[in-house]
């Protein structure tokens, strides 16, 4: 038994129990909307008291920045400045992919704890206590996005696009981080700790984000990489993104990333519901 | 019977037939039959890894069983699940609160989830944190409270829609005495408003306190159920306990109650405290009668009820007490 906190005598408050059972008619249940909501709420709640879960939005954005920009920058492509506005768009990708698979932790985390299993005796639409999670979690992705061209902008980053294409930028980002936090609420599902999540994580983001053309140009690549690093899906977000801020974008970029995340969505919201259904 | 005829009317909260659930190569249940008419307390007394906690998560859709069948409330487990959820609530053996969250913030939220408007949630809240002696914690933490808030302020996210099947997972495990009847009391006042509740216990006295029926579960499989006193009556009607006046008259007294109750005499170590198990209190009055016409003094005599702890050594050939502790597992 842990330690009795009991700071101004509340433990032992007297209990009236009968005052606790509820008058009036039963509610009806929750239109998922209205049950979305109240997830989303909680997880702007856990925010308010645990701040701490805002560092990788925040602090991770400008620490990667400021270490490729001036570590590496200057080594690949001779001058920051210039390197800058290539890197960004793809640093940027980089950056809110890999936040995207805290979502997969906090899940893990309410299953260890019993909360989970309290969400899914309600009456409930259950995919609503993942979207809205992830409702927030976009709002992260969203002030990551910010923090990151903000310090950009300072640095000297001109995006040629604009205003209207660099929020056309972190549109798309939104969009497809959105769509990919779907693997990890599965995988969240299926490990047993976070420790071995973090693992398969990094396992999953690392080579993504680093085969791809976000710092390198794959033409300089051998053909058998380049085939791969042109189908993986952060290099097809990277471009969009780099095309929407430099003002040169496609409609069949942009297409191509709602393609891609909308098989991730496809494929792995149905995935985690079942396995949040079925966990034992 | 009367019970009967109440049952017909009422019906049953929880009827299940062979509840079987398996995992690796262990039976963790072993054909559950359970049958909990309304409005009532059903305990489900057993050791450390008995399978109680497994059998409340099949009952409340969490898990699917491997076999066998269950209805709460006439709702099949397998197909109603969504209609099976409506009407019931669980306090799962670890706290199911978000634990970063206040107290109210809790509340809140599982109101809303019940589906009462934000305002309407807000003022359930608060009647449940008064109603549990949590008002001034109300703004605190919830990994800030003590162990018996913690389990007031589970079963109060339990009911914020006063459901019709309550099950509740090792209620007091860990909780001081106190605390304890702090939860007794609310688990009796829901009751009274006609709440069936299924509650699991490794104390033997809180299911005597509280459950109208037990079932006593050992390794999966239930081993005996009945009324408290059904089950003491099984074991016989208790310990008959002499004290002498002098330890020189041991040996005689001794030999007179073997003889009268049919049954081994214990003696302790202060050597005039004898104890024996009495099948019935007839001869209880005759081994006490004999006793004074062979001129044996006695100091105290006493006719105890059996403990529920002698119900289970009893049944399973081991003490309830000696079970190894808890261990958690996901
Ligand atoms: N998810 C699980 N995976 C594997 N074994 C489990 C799981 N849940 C329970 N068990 C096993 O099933 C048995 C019954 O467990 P449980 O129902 O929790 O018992 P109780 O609640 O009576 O202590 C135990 O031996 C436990 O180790
Ligand atoms: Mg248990």
């Amino acid at each position: 038994m842990s330690v009795q906190i009991d700071q101004d005598h509340t433990e032992y408050q007297e209990v009236h129990p009968l005052k606790a059972v509820a008058g009036g008619k039963r509610p009806d249940p929750p239109s998922a909307m209205a049950s979305t909501m109240a997830f989303a709420h909680r997880a702007l709640l856990r925010i308010k008291h645990v701040p701490e879960q805002m560092f990788d939005v925040t602090v991770f954005p400008i620490i990667f920045l400021l270490m490729f920009t001036y570590l590496f920058g200057g080594a690949i492509a001779g001058s920051t400045g210039e390197y800058l506005q290539f890197l960004l768009p793809g640093i940027l990708v980089m950056t809110v992919s890999q936040i995207t698979m805290y979502t997969g932790i906090d899940l893990n985390n309410d299953i260890r704890k019993g909360i989970f299993d309290r969400f899914r005796t309600l009456p409930i639409w259950l995919p609503s206590a993942l979207i809205g999670a992830l409702l927030v979690d976009v709002i992260r992705y969203s002030l990551a996005s910010a923090i990151m061209i903000g310090l950009g902008l300072i640095l000297g980053f001109r995006p040629e696009g604009g205003a209207l294409g660099v929020v056309g930028a972190v549109l798309v980002i939104l969009l497809f981080s959105f769509s990919f936090s779907w693997i990890w609420t599965a995988a969240g599902i299926i490990m047993r700790s976070e420790k071995s999540l973090m693992m398969v994580s990094f396992l999953v983001v690392f080579p993504l984000t680093f085969v791809s053309n976000v710092f390198v140009d794959p033409s300089t690549l051998p053909s058998w990489l380049q085939g791969f690093v042109n189908i993986n899906p952060i290099s097809i977000l990277a471009t969009a993104v780099r095309g929407l801020m430099h003002g040169n974008g496609t409609w069949e970029q942009v297409g191509w990333v709602v393609v891609v995340s909308a098989i991730f969505v496809v494929i792995f919201a149905p995935l985690t519901m079942y396995l949040y259904r079925r966990k034992e | 019977m009367e019970t009967r005829k109440w049952e017909q009317a009422n019906g049953l909260a929880v009827e299940a037939t062979g509840l079987v659930k398996v995992y690796g190569k262990e039976r963790a249940v072993d054909g559950v039959d359970l049958v909990i008419p309304r409005g009532t307390v059903y305990g489900f007394l057993g050791p450390n890894g008995a399978g109680k906690t497994t059998t409340i998560r099949m009952l409340s859709t969490l898990i699917q069983p491997d076999d066998g069948s269950a209805s709460i409330f006439g709702h099949d487990l397998k197909t109603e699940s969504a209609a099976i959820k409506s009407r019931i609530s669980l306090t799962g053996q670890y706290a199911s609160i978000d634990e970063d969250l206040t107290g109210i913030e809790n509340l809140v939220l599982i109101s809303r989830l019940m589906g009462y408007t934000t305002k309407e949630a807000k003022q359930r809240a608060s009647e449940l944190l008064l109603a549990f002696g949590l008002e001034q914690a109300a703004k605190r933490q919830v990994k800030k409270y003590s162990g018996g808030m913690r389990r007031r302020i589970d079963i109060a996210a339990s009911i914020v829609v006063t459901p019709d099947l309550l099950f509740l997972d090792e209620p007091t495990t860990g909780l001081d005495p106190r605390s304890r009847n702090q939860v007794w009391e609310i688990v009796r006042a829901l009751v009274g408003t006609g709440t069936t509740v299924l509650l699991t216990t490794q104390n033997l006295e809180e299911a005597d306190q509280l459950a109208d029926r037990i079932a006593v579960i050992n390794h999966g499989k239930i081993i005996a159920e009945g009324t408290s006193s059904e089950l003491k009556a099984s074991v016989g009607t208790g310990t008959l306990t002499v004290q002498l006046l002098e330890a020189t008259d041991q040996s005689k007294a001794a030999s007179i109650i073997e003889q009268k109750l049919g049954a081994a005499v214990h003696v302790s170590t202060d050597g005039v405290t004898l104890s024996a198990q009495a099948k019935d209190s007839s001869i209880v009055a005759e081994a006490l009668g004999e006793l004074g016409k062979e001129k044996i003094g006695i100091s105290d005599f006493a006719l105890g009820r059996p403990s529920l702890d002698e119900v289970f050594l009893t049944l399973t050939g081991q003490s309830a007490s000696d079970q190894p502790t808890e261990e958690e597992h996901s």
